[in-house]
């Protein structure tokens, strides 16, 4: 396995190339080829896509906080409402973050990605650690403009008996790459990994994740799913390690998406790598387009074509957001896939 | 009510209606029989509308509506329905959801108010029970795991709750047991009404012992070759169709 990249935007020797084989298909070093200047501090108003939902909040505008901090630290449970707006012109900021649920502890992490501006780089490094028979919950939202630069890269330690769960939003970017590295314990501990792409115009997502099972009865389940138009790409890339002697690993990995054009484009790389004999695992992938007959059928009942078309879409895409146990956030899941889709379709 | 004339269908290129006329008054039932090949679900899906049946001569009108000229939606709102001999999967859509969101798009398309929740949820109970439908069932995805019976009788609850004026059959019978085989036709013989007409598609005649025609035609290489009584239906099964393939080639 290669070691991961470190991305750092005032460094140009860490923008990997799609040479560096995790980068094959985002391709950063197009893009941005010197450091960018950096972003000028701006105000962020408290709210957020998640507002609704309460609990604490911690923002970033332009990679700073209120206290003009570059790093922040969470410890607690309840609700976290972690933003990181950008609202810049062809400039680069960086943020990180670091987030622990102690010891059966329940946390609800809401991750916004908020963009306005133009050709920004935003980079954000993130690190959750889960205690013993803790759990969290992390939904990202990944919201920006179509010509910027956003890479985030998290993080995640897992104890046993611990669960750690998270469904990733993304409605892409220039290059947006949201990235999710799990050391699992086994011992107990679940791990659920789901995804939800939904690409017009050019825009790029790239989910990926590595999910490094260390210990006996680990469990790890994932989902993720996509449609992409026009000239849209999107990427999964879904790796789960079963190390030697972490047996009795229950591991499950599926992808599927639809392609709506001929210029769009999907790269699915879903891996298993083994070295432990008693283990169940399997991944599936799918990519195809929207079943004619089914949309034929729906309107031979009388449903226009457009309804058709978003209702079995949402029903193809929505089962990632049916997972979201969180009521309100599953709400808001689903309410942010209805908007995507009814603007896509 | 529906009514045919010269209909030519090409699929692929391939023409496969090659002049077929029809009429069917309101209040009939008509049945179509014919050997396979014959054209017999061309005709089926041409007049739902769907996609690769090209029309290059003739016309189909329903109530003096050209159908030709519309959205398969459109005809639906119209009041055409096309029972599937396969009916579709739909993963993710609860059979609540998609009989109530098709009943609504069709009322919208006549002008009509949405039907309110609890108004549909009762109607829907005393339809699922006249069909023996377990209610949970229609909480899950549509037809998806549905054994074969149980998808015709989802399709024979779309019928009752959409109300359509022409229902047509397409091989309902394919794929039913006996039980099942008369709990569908019972169904749709409830629906039998002076204003709605109906065209049943069969092969075998075991399904008009059932569902009763007033006329029966007989389809061969994409025309209508022939048309009688119900006694025609006994004919042929049992003489067979070959005579007809022979005269229509």
């Amino acid at each position: 396995m290669n070691a991961p990249v470190r991305l750092d935007l005032r460094d140009a020797s860490t923008f990997p190339t799609r040479r560096v084989e995790d980068w094959k298909w985002s391709d950063l070093k197009r893009f941005l080829r010197e450091a960018p200047a950096v972003s000028p501090a701006i105000v962020v108003a408290p709210g957020g896509p998640f507002a609704a939902l309460g609990g604490q909040e911690i923002a970033f505008g332009n990679g700073l906080t209120v206290d003009a901090a570059s790093e922040a630290r969470f410890e607690g449970a309840g609700v976290l409402r972690l933003r990181f707006v950008s609202d810049a012109q062809s400039t680069g900021h960086q943020a990180s973050a670091t987030v622990v649920v102690p010891a059966g502890a329940e946390l609800l992490v809401l991750e916004s990605y908020e963009g306005a501006g133009s050709a920004y780089a935003s980079n954000v490094g993130l690190t959750f650690e889960v205690g013993e028979g803790a759990r969290l919950t992390r939904v990202v939202l990944l919201e920006e403009p179509e010509d910027v630069i956003s890479v985030s890269v998290a993080d995640v330690t897992v104890a046993p008996h611990a669960r750690y769960e998270h469904t990733v939003l993304a409605s892409g970017a220039k290059l947006q790459r949201h990235e999710t590295r799990v050391n699992h314990p086994g011992h107990g501990a679940s791990v659920r990994l789901d995804g939800l792409y939904v690409l017009a115009g050019s825009r790029h997502a790239d989910l990926t994740t590595v999910v490094d099972h260390q210990g006996v009865g680990g469990v790890t389940s994932q989902l993720t799913k996509g449609v992409v138009a026009d000239s849209a790409r999107g990427v999964f890339q879904g790796r789960i390690v079963v190390d030697r002697g972490a047996d009795q690993t229950d591991a499950r990995m599926g992808h599927h998406a639809l392609i709506l054009s001929d210029k769009a484009e999907i790269d699915a790389k879903p891996e298993l790598e083994i070295y432990a004999d008693d283990v169940s695992c399997a991944h599936g992938n799918t990519i195809g387009a929207l079943d004619e007959n089914a949309l034929f059928y729906a309107r031979a009942r009388g449903v226009p074509e457009h309804e058709a078309r978003v209702m079995l879409t949402q029903a193809f895409l929505g089962e990632v957001t049916d997972r979201i146990e969180h009521e309100g956030a599953r709400e808001a899941a689903q309410a942010w896939l209805a908007e995507r889709l009814e603007a896509l379709l | 009510m529906l009514k045919i004339d010269n209909l030519q269908v090409s699929v692929a290129d391939k023409p496969i209606l090659k002049g077929l006329s029809l009429d069917v008054p309101a209040g009939e039932v008509h049945a179509v029989m014919g050997p396979n090949g014959a054209g017999k679900s061309t005709l089926g899906y041409t007049l739902a509308g769907r996609n690769g049946y090209e029309v290059t001569a003739g016309t189909a009108s329903l109530n003096g509506e050209d159908l030709l000229a519309l959205e398969p939606n459109e005809r639906a709102a119209k009041g055409l329905f096309l029972s599937f001999q396969y009916p579709l999967e739909i993963p993710g859509v609860p059979a609540l959801t998609f009989v109530r969101t098709a009943l609504n798009a069709q009322r919208k398309a006549r002008g009509e108010g949405e039907v309110s929740a609890p108004e549909f949820l009762k109607l829907v109970k005393q339809k699922a029970k006249e069909l023996r439908i377990d209610f949970d069932m229609l909480k899950r995805p549509l037809n998806v795991g549905f054994s074969g019976g149980e998808k015709k009788r989802m399709e024979v609850l779309q019928m009752a709750l959409l109300e359509p004026k022409l229902l047509i059959l397409d091989e309902t019978d394919s794929g039913l047991d006996i039980d099942a085989l008369r709990i569908v036709s019972e169904g749709v013989n409830a629906l039998r009404a002076p204003d709605r007409s109906m065209l049943v598609i069969t092969h075998y005649q075991r399904l008009l012992d059932y569902i009763r025609p007033d006329k029966v035609h007989v389809l061969a290489a994409g025309r209508i070759v022939a048309s009688g009584g119900p006694e025609l239906a006994l004919e042929l099964e049992r003489t067979g169709y070959d005579r007809y393939a022979a005269e229509a080639a």
